[in-house]
């Protein structure tokens, strides 16, 4: 049938399977906002606030439902609005489509009105982007787009349409959604060389990260641990694989990791990395690190292999058949020298508890309140660690952060997204800096009734710098007392969502009893001392047996 | 790691934007590329890359490794130091006089070069040959005066009769 360039887009999409998208119109885009309207019985869509909100909607869209997440803008800002939560897709290696609109070829080059280099400002943070030159060549470009954004690492594509092919006809043929690539199967020399390192090992560790999410290798990784009597660590990007109640499951590790997995890792004798690409936040000064161990790196990207730090085997593969084919070759192992070590080291970890922690008592309410498939969505900083540190994950899927980007602003629009793509209430910990940067996307949970609950730490400074500010800038707090007179539960109440108040863990009990079962978006504004600590803690660039663990090493 | 110098060669598609996906790549990896150079192929639809930069081997495994990762790179190859035939281009106008005449003709009789432009005061040679043997002739043209001079960074193909996209 003969369509035109914007009925193309949203058949396209359509017959993807595309079901919910997220964005904002403008003038680059009405042809395909109009079509958005006609078919609104089949696709959805969510208009945000702001479009770096749509983008960060489309990203916690993706990562909650295991889908692709997309978003579309208008040209000019509408498009550089998105960059940053295009950026925050790529260095978290999220599939995303984003669709922008341009000024008709006709006007492209001539710096006309709302016109900008979008494939040009994205190429760095895209996995590749598109502009389009000819309707004829819409609709491949769409599912190709797909594909790549689905494929091997995940991460965003861009596709950029000038308006005058939206407004072009050309025939279009309905096609099946496309198929991810197959990714490379493990290789039998690759599984022989692992199994034979295991074999010599005698402090084994495995350390995952999102590429283990992505792959859903949570129960092998379990497996091998259990075969090779392993503990079991990961990124922050990890969390949530493995449930916390495995016993071997030591949590997340690095700057600000549980205690006995960053040191379980600094003591091992070798590092089984799964899909992480061993961060300097997870390293520390990466020269340095774990320098006593010998590492494998299993990565479908093979430009991860070796990246950061010097591995012994890296392997290119799917991750899932190697771990399969890896159980199958690999010895079983029976380590009680260093399953009694790591013991010590919980027991180390469990004696560090601060009683009556406010930060780390409200997190464990909220797990023992909601439902374990709850999706739990962070922002940037303190609270962020908090929740990592604290929530007892046993779902997958259900934790969604901004890790590589550390994007400040990130959790409105990505737990709006969550909400959509897991079905069902999500859970928001952000902080009074956080939030601040994006809160209108308030308006987009209230006018869409989305099932959230918002809890803002507050504890009126931007706690992590303060907290850096503190240990490495002598108290010279430049910038980060906010000093705003904010009132979040009347802000709440202005945008029509409910608002509660909490300044200890009963008044945050009660609260977030009542506003979890409320029906749409409410709000906990959680009073916070402004001088609490993320602990334990790496200095940037040190090592791991420099780790601050208490408050008391901090001024010494 | 001691610093090597290499040679790639990286067949990518023949469309526009292909080359800044490519050296945006290594803008952002901070790869130190000494010379890069484009041109068409054997097949109308693939533009041949080649560049030449100096790193360690684990600079060299990040640099391929990142370039096979654009969607637009086809294939890369590493060209071996034993097996690679590498020539440069050089055009040189120097300064030509009575007394400087018959020494600039050895030399460019010595090095195989050519004179593709001739005047009373100047002469543009053109000399084409390994890195070193373009260093090498630009040496011997510096005290007769070099006015100016371009060079084409290497070109690369290995011996035998295999072609990279075959392999």
């Amino acid at each position: 049938m003969i369509l035109s360039g914007a009925e193309i887009v949203v058949e396209t999409l359509i017959e993807q399977n595309v079901k919910t998208i997220f964005g904002y119109p403008g003038g680059t885009v009405l042809d395909i906002y109009d079509q958005l309207y006609k078919k609104s019985n089949r696709i959805n869509h969510v208009l945000a606030a702001h479009e770096q909100g749509a983008a960060h909607a489309a990203d916690g869209y993706a990562r909650a439902s295991g889908e692709l997440g997309v978003v579309i803008a208008t040209s000019g800002p509408g498009a550089t609005n998105l960059v940053t939560g295009i950026a925050n897709a790529y260095l978290d290696s999220v599939p995303m489509l984003a669709i922008t609109g341009n000024v008709a070829s006709s006007f492209i080059g001539r710096d006309s009105f709302q016109e900008i280099d979008i494939t040009g400002i994205t190429l760095p943070i895209t996995k590749h982007n598109f502009f389009i030159r000819s309707v004829d060549e819409l609709a491949d470009t769409i599912r190709e787009a797909i594909c790549i954004a689905k494929s091997g690492r995940p991460g965003p594509v861009l596709i950029d349409i000038p308006k005058d092919i939206q407004v072009a006809k050309c025939e279009y043929t309905p096609a099946e959604p496309v198929k991810k690539n197959i990714n490379p199967s493990a290789k039998d020399e690759d599984v022989k060389a692992a199994a034979a390192m295991i074999a010599e090992s005698g402090r084994p560790f495995i350390y995952f990260g999102g590429g283990a999410v992505r792959a859903e290798a949570g129960e092998l990784i379990a497996k091998l641990a259990d075969k090779i009597d392993a503990p079991i660590g990961c990124s922050m990007m990890g969390l949530s694989e493995i449930p916390v109640t495995n016993q071997r499951f030591l949590g997340m590790q690095g700057m600000h990791g549980h205690y006995a997995s960053s040191k379980a890792m600094a003591k091992a004798d070798l590092i089984i990395g799964v899909g992480v690409r061993f961060s300097d936040r997870a390293t520390g000064d990466r020269t340095k690190f774990s320098a006593g161990a010998r590492k494998i790196q299993i990565d479908i990207d093979g430009a991860e292999l070796g990246k950061n730090v010097d591995i012994n085997l890296g392997v290119i593969s799917d991750i899932c058949d190697f771990l399969t084919k890896l159980i199958d070759t690999v010895e079983k192992r029976d380590l009680p020298n260093w399953e009694a070590k790591i013991e010590k080291l919980k027991e180390q970890e469990a004696e560090q508890v601060i009683p009556g922690f406010l930060p780390k008592e409200a997190v464990e309410a909220v797990t023992s309140i909601v439902d374990p498939d709850t999706v739990i969505a962070t922002d940037v900083g303190q609270h962020q660690m908090w929740v990592a540190q604290n929530y007892g994950f046993t779902k997958k899927k259900t934790w969604i952060t901004s890790g590589g980007l550390g994007t400040m602003g990130f959790g409105m629009g990505a737990a709006i997204g969550a909400a959509y793509g897991s079905g069902k209430r999500a859970v928001l910990f952000t902080g009074d800096g956080s939030f601040g940067m994006n809160l209108n996307e308030l308006a987009t949970a209230v006018s869409f009734n989305v099932p959230l609950t918002i809890i803002v730490c507050n504890n009126g400074v931007l706690g992590m710098v303060r907290q850096w500010q503190t240990i490495f800038y002598n108290k010279a707090y430049s910038s980060t007392t906010l000093n705003r007179k904010t009132d979040f539960v009347k802000l709440a109440e202005a945008f029509g969502a409910k608002g509660y108040r909490a300044d200890d863990i009963e008044s945050f009990k009660k609260a977030f009893a009542e506003a979890y079962a409320q029906e749409g978006p409410t709000l906990i504004d959680l009073t916070l001392d402004k001088d609490l600590k993320v602990l334990p803690m790496l200095k940037p660039n040190g090592t791991f047996d420099k780790l601050i663990i208490r408050e008391e090493e901090i001024n010494g | 790691m001691a610093n090597q110098n290499y040679v790639i060669a990286a067949f990518v598609e023949n469309k526009s934007g292909v080359l800044m996906r490519v050296t945006s790549m290594f803008n952002r990896r901070g790869f130190n590329i000494d010379t890069l150079t484009v041109g068409e192929t054997e097949s109308p639809e693939y533009s041949r890359i080649t560049l030449t930069f100096s790193g360690s081997q684990e600079d060299l495994h990040q640099l391929v490794s990142q370039l096979k990762k654009l969607y637009n790179v086809k294939k890369v190859e590493v060209i071996s130091a034993e097996l690679g035939i590498r020539r440069e281009l050089l055009l040189i106008k120097v300064k030509n006089s009575s007394q400087t005449r018959s020494d600039l003709r050895d030399a460019v009789e010595i090095f195989k070069a050519k004179i593709v432009d001739y005047s009373a005061d100047a002469m543009c040679l053109e000399v084409t040959g390994d890195s070193t043997k373009i260093d090498n002739f630009i040496d011997n043209m510096k005290p007769f005066g070099v006015i100016e001079m371009c060079r084409t960074g290497i070109v690369a193909l290995e011996r035998g009769s295999e072609s990279i996209l075959s392999k």
